[in-house]
């Protein structure tokens, strides 16, 4: 038993490092590291710039443009990406849509899509919860009714993240509705140029744009770009998910928020003195780090459990989103309670009090915490 | 990185594990905290045969040179099985502090004892108003011919009743809580002028509390060197607090398992109450709970032998800090979960319950390791 990374894995460390020391414009790091609002083509052009090192999907299989990481590897890569502020890849495409269609797609979708995934030229969003269909998603009802070689789309999703950039959206619609929920929905690819797609801005607490309610009236998707077979769409999500989880906990984001909160708490004064030396401010900050030197371990147990076996994480993942949520919570309610009654003033230059206004989805998207405890009473408990 | 423990560690949990079932079950193990002794000499021995009291000892005194981490693996299943005899005090803590800092002489007359089931040794480093600190040393140690005359009182000396020897601080210089002038004493258990008044703790193992009169012990009864045994202190306290994290993780695992079938098996409104999601998602924070223990365990095991005090006391500080918060809340939860069945002497779960509030208690607290934790960042 012991905590250290191989040489072959400090080796690829160092490599992440100098990579992101001499590639990672400046104007996205400061961004990212103040808690800044990373705009489209900030976005893009570090997928860009990955790509063209080679990484713009690292953990893929070679044959599809990936590097054939290891779990250890992509785990690097991430904490590395994260605790130098790089922005993190917008997993839609890369890491949910991808490995679906690899695993189920057909060939002429692998090499349609794939190629434009990892350059960058698609950005995909993801059309899953509806108004009545959040926790429950099996009762989604937006349909897809068969016309010749195409379905005709009605209904609407929500809660779709940056929906306003996507070219793509892939979509969980019901082709049945005979027989339990589960068992009457497929999984369609959708161009977001189609006719009768509408997008609709949500405005967030934090008076932010990132999510939106997406309308379909009428529109028409062609047969070929239902993925795999009509019905079985509710297996292939729950695959996606599996796979969307490799970076559940966020340890880099964490530590990198950790240590701008002792940055903030140095510098903030009281008194004549730093926040930091007081001792009942700096406890709490303490508890944080401790809960965050827990989960790094207990994440890189699950890793090895996926490293040594080979397979997607488990159930036992939920205990990850759990932490790694309020972990992060935590972090931006700290930064905010560093900056005292200047927290208060809404400017646009000013993103720590919009974060931990933001950050209250954390415990809410991708399964809720409470269905996360439902999962693992479930199935790790068989309760 | 690996996490795994070896072929042989998981042997030897396997095997303690069958003769905790055939030999230590929970009646056996009430009836032994309310004899006399308080723990099992048949299990010491036994402990003795299967190299327990050897295992982190080097080869030339007897011992089979584990590491932390076998002593771990050992602790886990000592936690698992409630296991009252003082191989914590006696192996790891004073076995540990004789392994790394006595002198030859020292080390070859014991440790083989030790590890032979033939001699006990229990650390005396507390005194009345010092609370967890171990630089708070009042008894004092006076220069007489050859040898040293100790005066003071110490207390909760746990396991003092069986030893044979105690391993007492005591400060020959400076004054109370100053770091520099304290000195560690091998001081025999039938020493003239050595009190001790016995008591059993609140998770049914023992300790006492020593009173020291004009104590005389010779120049060879010094461990290392006479005003610098501080450092010596706090690295065996910090191998017996990685040891307890250990432990603590065994006993919550155990706890964990029992509340979790009590629930499967336990019906009112004509249902297992495990079918209520209150009480679900308790059960799902206690399995993350417990996850976050076996974490915290391995981080202080695999820190517990390294070289630099700075980078072991963090890593101890933070491990029994978060150890201790988060097995009060496991065992709070299961008490809660069984009900009345929860509070009870005559059933496993209050037990759990208390050996994990001992080991907060033991060489300082949540509270206390989130201090030095947290203190240790601004000094």
């Amino acid at each position: 038993m012991h905590l250290n990374f191989s040489p072959e894995e400090q080796a690829f460390r160092a490599e992440v490092r100098a990579f992101l020391a001499a590639e990672l414009p400046e104007e996205i790091r400061d961004k990212v590291r103040s808690g800044g609002r990373l705009e489209k083509d900030d976005m893009l052009r570090w997928q860009r710039i990955l790509y063209r090192r080679g990484w713009g999907a690292g953990m893929w299989p070679s044959r599809f443009g990936g590097a054939d990481w290891s779990v250890f590897q992509q785990h690097i890569f991430e904490e590395e990406c994260a605790t130098a502020g790089a922005p993190p890849q917008i997993p839609f495409a890369v890491k949910m849509v991808a490995p679906v269609l690899m695993t189920f797609g057909s060939v002429s979708q692998q090499e349609y899509f794939l190629p434009r995934i990892i350059s960058g030229e698609h950005w995909w969003c993801q059309g899953y919860s509806e108004p009545g269909s959040g926790s429950d998603l099996a009762s989604l009802r937006m349909a897809a009714v068969r016309a010749g070689d195409e379905y005709v789309v009605n209904g609407q999703k929500t809660w779709n993240t940056l929906g306003q950039y996507a070219d793509w959206i892939f979509c969980l619609v019901r082709t049945q509705t005979e027989g339990r929920p589960q068992e009457g929905i497929s999984f369609l690819l959708i161009d977001m140029k189609s006719p009768g797609i509408r997008v609709r801005p949500i405005i967030t607490l934090d008076g932010e744009h990132e999510i939106n309610d997406i309308f379909f009236d009428n529109v028409r998707v062609p047969v070929g770009n239902r993925v795999a077979e009509e019905n079985r769409g509710w297996t292939y999500a729950k695959f996606l998910l599996g796979h969307e989880r490799t970076n559940t906990a966020g340890i880099g984001n964490c530590k990198r928020n950790l240590s701008r909160l002792k940055q903030m708490a140095m510098t903030a004064n009281v008194n004549g003195r730093p926040l930091w030396e007081d001792a009942r401010f700096r406890d709490r900050i303490v508890r944080v780090e401790l809960e965050l030197m827990a989960l790094e371990i207990t994440n890189l147990r699950m890793l090895s459990a996926m490293a040594a076996g080979a397979r997607a994480p488990g159930p036992e993942v939920s205990a990850l989103k759990i932490k790694g949520s309020e972990i992060i919570q935590e972090l931006a309610e700290l930064q905010m309670l560093t900056l005292g009654p200047a927290a208060m003033a809404n400017l646009p230059d000013a993103p720590v009090t919009g974060q931990y206004f933001n950050q209250r989805k954390t415990t809410i998207y991708a399964g809720s915490t409470e269905i996360q405890k439902n999962i693992i009473a479930k199935l790790v408990l068989g309760l | 990185m690996d996490f795994r423990y070896t072929e042989e560690q998981l042997a030897l949990q396997e095997t303690l594990r069958r003769w905790i079932a055939r030999d230590y079950d929970f009646e056996r193990r009430r009836t032994l905290a309310r004899s006399p002794l308080g723990y099992s000499a048949e299990a010491w021995a036994r402990y003795a045969d299967l190299g327990l009291l050897a295992l982190p000892f080097p080869e030339e005194f007897g011992g089979l040179g584990g590491n932390a981490v076998d002593v771990m693996a050992v602790m886990e299943q000592v936690g698992e099985g409630l296991l009252l005899e003082p191989y914590l005090s006696t192996v790891v803590l004073c076995g540990g502090l004789i392994r790394d800092s006595a002198p030859k002489s020292v080390r070859a007359a014991l440790l083989p004892e030790i590890a032979a089931g033939k001699l006990q040794v229990a650390l005396a480093p507390y005194e009345g108003t010092g609370r967890y600190n171990l630089s708070h040393v009042a008894c004092s140690a006076v220069r007489r011919g050859n040898g040293w005359i100790l005066r003071g009182a110490k207390t909760m000396v746990l396991d003092a009743p069986s030893a044979d020897y105690f391993l007492v601080s005591a400060r020959s210089s400076a004054s109370v809580s100053e770091p520099d002038g304290i000195s560690l004493f091998l001081v025999r258990r039938d020493a003239p002028g050595l009190t001790l008044v016995g008591y059993p703790t609140q998770s049914g193992s023992r300790a006492g509390d020593l009173q020291l009169d004009d104590v005389q012990v010779e120049d060879d009864a010094v461990i290392s060197a006479p005003g610098k045994a501080l450092g010596i202190l706090e690295r065996a306290v910090d191998q017996a607090v990685a040891a307890l994290c250990a432990e603590a993780l065994g006993v919550v695992t155990a706890l964990n398992q029992a509340t979790l079938s009590y629930l499967k098996s336990r019906k009112q409104f004509g249902v297992p109450i495990g079918t209520f999601q209150a009480l679900q998602h308790r059960m799902a924070d206690m399995y993350i709970a417990g996850e976050q223990i076996r974490s915290m365990a391995i981080l202080a095991a695999v820190h517990a032998d390294t070289e630099d005090a700075g980078e072991r006391r963090r890593a101890i500080s933070a491990a029994k800090a978060y150890v201790g918060q988060a097995s009060r809340f496991v065992g709070q939860q299961a008490v809660q979960l069984h009900g009345a069945m929860g509070v009870v002497d005559e059933f496993i779960v209050s037990h759990y319950f208390k050996r994990l509030t001992m080991i907060d208690l033991s060489f300082g607290d949540a509270g206390f390791y989130l201090a030095r934790y947290s203190d240790s960042l601004v000094a």
